[in-house]
């Protein structure tokens, strides 16, 4: 199977090491992934705040650049809702086969178990688009539940958005900051050592309020747990 | 009432006062979860909600893409009922109109119904400039209005208030209204909620005229429906010789039998109830009384000129979208500078207002799109969708200059591949220097959260390295 | 008049997108939900229903055992002999004044039709059940509801009523939410709502 990866703009930017734990982890599952240089952003962040002709480019390019593939992976909920559910809104007909990464696995791929080892209490935040929009549903769940030595456990209100929503953050920082410190709240009372979830871009606005606060608890992105392994950990 | 929305600040600055303040953090906190599980379970109850819900939007959908034939239809089903129909094309006109026939009755007090038709077209101040007083008689309308308040929910716009705060404001001002508050009260629910019984009792029993709104009017039948829980609407609608309803034109819905799909989608959506207590239905003068319908326009038929934002004249106004938001949950209602706030007022208020000030133009981004509200819409309006395209305009509008030039000097990057790897690139050499504190509006996000250094490899220049290998 | 030109005018020119041939029923609405479905025994869940928000339900005991006793109570016309036997009555002929009617103990009434699945009794004014004030006023409402109009769902019973005549709904004794959430039962309509089915 040809598989195109979609890496977004910010895990090529910021979390580089989210992209090469989703490579690891399809070519551990048998996938033969290619990264199509000419990618760039989906252009989430214009059409979100209202820039529809500075996103059109971007999305034209997205159409253009991931065509032919057998199945395009993204690992972020986000973007993959933004490529799927909103290109239409810009007139722009999305590739097709795109996937946010824990669909992908479960229903392409049919695989629950990937063979990963993570020997860590995790919890997870299922973010907004991939809940609502994507509809993933408890793919990333299952997929975590079957990490040998995982501890998966349960978050308080888990559907409570986060309070990122992208340039949200900075023009309502206020309300922003306190759903932040109550979802922060939910987390540190799980326990856990690790919080997970499928948009990095989430996890940088929990995890910088958790770093600012020295909560201790780390943020990972699904991929990277399951990219994990016991002769390769995360 | 002398409160007014008039000249509010802009939604973040309104929104952040109200994040300081715990006791209302707390208040709404409390209300909206009970609320949210309430609904959650009443719902969940009836099997076949999605298809109810399909029916609602479509019905709906049904009367806006003909409203002009379903409101000639209403008007004459009333007027054969003997009902009077008047036609507002603004809140002074539907004030004016409201103002003349309670003149005409000789009276100088009226009963009022929670309606938020007139509070949007600001009709109690109206009629307090000619003389008439205007009595709020739903409960949380009644603390609102002996607060000097204003409202800050649909369904319960005293949410923002606990029950300490309303006794103190019953003590305080109910005697200057009429029947003073016991000597004795308490803070007990039960007992405010007598205090309130006593206080409009001998007022509704010899009120003479009565004004309400309506949650539908049926064109088919010219018949009008009040879902309430106190009686209160009851007394408003029933006792007086005069009834008053002022209508938003979008409240049709097509005939008698379609009530079916509305009065199963609102109590359970609003309340969380199977039905609410109490539902009064009529169709023009009824049992004596004189009914006069003011259907009021005020910007409704702006919204329906937008085929995106149309939907939102679909709102049947349960205020199941306030419950679940967590932005109004953190903001409360004052925030968003109108009687409509939560999510339908984000999408609802510019839309029939404008972009005229700070505050309306600011509303589209009171939002993260987290989609928790088109999820509990029974009539599934799609509000981050909205969301989006008022966005849109407030952009196109150029009303925001520095963020349009950042935002395009972003696409330029982002449209070339070599220009994002060559930005990586600098910014991964100096990574070091990365700010704890950033500058200008980015400030917004370091006040309470680390930014991560940007790693010294992007992920496309790694792939390419191994790629050589 | 000029108003309602103007309205009409810009819903028309708003609508200019709508196709001009298009009539209401071109405009799908899926009838997918339920008109009715399988469920427990109607009597049962209506039952069910009215404890569920604490009214006081008698099955099969006669109506004057229950309404003798009560002070004195407001009788509709229409209603039947048998249930006044012994029962303190007042007539509203001529009609009573509001502040007449809060002077009454209560109210006995029939009604139109009964829903099971949300309690809910609907009075349309016809035989036993008189104006709306009649069961408004008084502070205690004794309802009676024969088996043969309760049915099971909203749909079902909007089919049975007559749009033209003026409708109480009505799902419980008078309450509110509107102190912190909080359910206080007793306001404004009867505080007591009591409901004896035959």
């Amino acid at each position: 199977m040809r598989v195109a990866l979609f890496v977004t703009c910010v895990n090529d930017t910021l979390f580089p090491g989210t992209g090469r734990a989703t490579v690891r982890l399809l070519e551990r599952l048998g996938c033969t992934v290619e990264f199509p240089e000419a990618q760039t952003c989906c252009g989430q962040m214009h059409f979100n705040t209202g820039y529809r002709e500075d996103a059109m480019p971007l999305a034209l390019r997205v159409g253009e650049v991931f065509s032919g593939y057998d199945a395009v992976v993204m690992p972020s909920g986000s973007c993959a809702a933004m490529v799927r559910e909103w290109y239409p809104a810009l007139g722009v007909e999305p590739p097709s086969g795109v996937y946010e990464l824990s669909e992908f696995l479960v229903d392409v791929l049919k695989v629950e178990d990937v063979g990963a080892y993570f020997p860590h209490s995790v919890t997870y935040h299922p973010t907004c688009h991939s809940l609502r929009s994507l509809r993933v549903e408890d793919r990333p769940s299952k997929l975590l539940s079957a990490v040998r030595g995982l501890t998966l456990l349960p978050l308080g209100g888990a559907d409570e958005c986060c309070g990122f929503g992208g340039t949200f953050s900075l023009k309502n920082p206020a309300v922003s900051a306190a759903m932040c410190t109550d979802k922060v709240r939910h987390v540190l009372d799980t326990g856990a050592e690790v919080l997970c979830a499928v948009d990095n871009s989430c996890l940088v606005h929990i995890g910088g309020t958790m770093r600012r606060e020295r909560a201790g608890v780390r943020v990972m992105h699904l991929a990277q747990i399951l990219a994990s392994t016991e002769g390769n950990p995360a | 009432m002398s409160s007014t929305f008039v000249g509010m600040p802009s939604f973040p600055k309104a929104a952040s006062r109200a994040v300081g303040n715990a006791q209302l953090r707390h208040n709404l906190h409390k209300a909206t979860h009970t609320i949210r599980d309430k609904r959650a379970a009443a719902v969940a109850e009836q099997p076949d909600w999605d298809d109810l819900r399909a029916a609602g939007a479509a019905l709906k959908n049904r009367v806006l893409r003909h409203l002009d034939l379903y409101l000639e239809q209403l008007e004459e089903a009333v007027q054969r009922a003997g009902g009077h129909v008047h036609w507002a094309a603004d809140a002074a006109e539907a004030n004016r109109i409201v103002l003349s026939l309670v003149r005409a009755t000789g009276e100088t007090e009226v009963v009022k119904v929670k309606s938020m038709a007139t509070q949007e077209i600001g009709l109690n101040e109206a009629l307090a400039e000619e003389g008439i007083t205007a009595y709020e008689t739903d409960l949380a309308e009644l603390i609102v209005q002996l607060g000097d308040d204003l409202p800050s929910h649909i369904l319960v716009p005293a949410i923002h208030r606990n029950r300490a705060e309303i006794r103190e404001i019953f003590q305080r001002a109910m005697a200057s209204w009429g029947r003073p508050a016991p000597a004795d009260l308490t803070d007990d629910p039960r007992a405010l909620a007598e205090a309130a019984r006593l206080h409009l009792r001998e007022r509704f029993l010899s009120a003479k005229v009565g004004i309400s709104g309506a949650n539908f009017a049926v064109a088919e039948t010219g018949t009008l429906v009040v879902l309430e829980s106190e009686g209160n609407g009851r007394m408003c609608l029933t006792l007086p010789e005069t009834l008053i309803s002022v209508v938003g034109i979008e409240k049709l819905v097509p005939t008698w039998q379609d009530l079916e799909v509305f009065m199963q989608l609102l109590p359970r959506s609003s309340t969380g109830e199977r039905m609410n207590p109490y539902t009064s239905m009529w169709t023009g003068a009824t049992e004596g009384q004189e009914f006069h319908l003011v259907l009021l326009d005020n910007g409704r038929t702006k919204v329906l000129a937008d085929t995106v934002g149309r939907q939102a004249l679909r709102c049947i106004r349960c205020s199941a979208c306030l419950n679940v938001c967590p932005v109004y949950e953190r903001a409360g209602g004052h925030a968003y500078g109108s009687v409509y706030p939560g999510p339908i007022g984000a999408i609802l208020t510019p839309q029939l207002r404008g972009f005229g000030s700070e505050l309306d133009e600011s509303l589209p981004y009171a939002s993260t799109l987290c989609g928790a509200c088109y999820d509990v819409c029974p009539v599934a309006i799609n509000i981050p969708e909205v969301l989006l395209d008022l966005r849109a305009k407030v952009a196109a509008s150029g009303a925001h200059k520095g963020e349009k030039l950042a935002m395009a000097a972003a696409r330029r990057v982002l449209s070339s591949p070599g220009l994002l790897g060559a930005s990586q690139r600098t910014a991964g050499r100096f990574r070091k220097l990365t700010p704890r504190r950033l500058p200008g509006p980015l400030s917004a996000w370091t006040d309470t959260r680390d930014i991560p250094a940007p790693p010294p490899q992007s992920f496309r220049d790694w792939w390419a390295s191994r790629e050589e290998k | 008049m000029a108003s309602r030109e103007t309205i009409l005018a810009r819903v028309r020119s708003a609508l200019a997108d709508v196709p001009s041939t298009e009539t209401p029923d071109d405009v799908p609405v899926p009838r997918d939900y339920q008109h009715t479905r399988p469920g427990p025994d109607l009597v049962e869940l209506f039952v069910d229903r009215l404890m569920d928000y604490r009214a006081v339900v008698h099955l099969d005991t006669p109506v004057a055992e229950l309404a003798r006793g009560r002070g004195r109570l407001m009788v509709p016309p229409g209603t039947p002999g048998e249930w006044l036997s012994g029962v303190d009555v007042a007539r509203d002929d001529p009609p009573l004044t509001a502040t007449e009617l809060d002077h009454l103990d209560g109210v006995l009434t029939g009604c139109a039709v009964a829903i099971a699945e949300t309690g809910t009794i609907i009075l349309d004014g016809g035989p036993a059940q008189g104006r709306r004030a009649l069961t408004l006023v008084p502070d205690h409402h004794l309802c009676v509801v024969h088996r043969e109009q309760i049915v099971r769902t909203v749909p079902e019973a909007l089919q049975r009523l007559d749009p033209t005549r003026p409708h109480t709904w009505i799902s419980g004794p008078s309450a509110t939410s509107d102190i912190e959430l909080d359910r206080i039962e007793g306001v404004h309509g009867p505080r007591t709502l009591e409901v004896a089915i035959l």
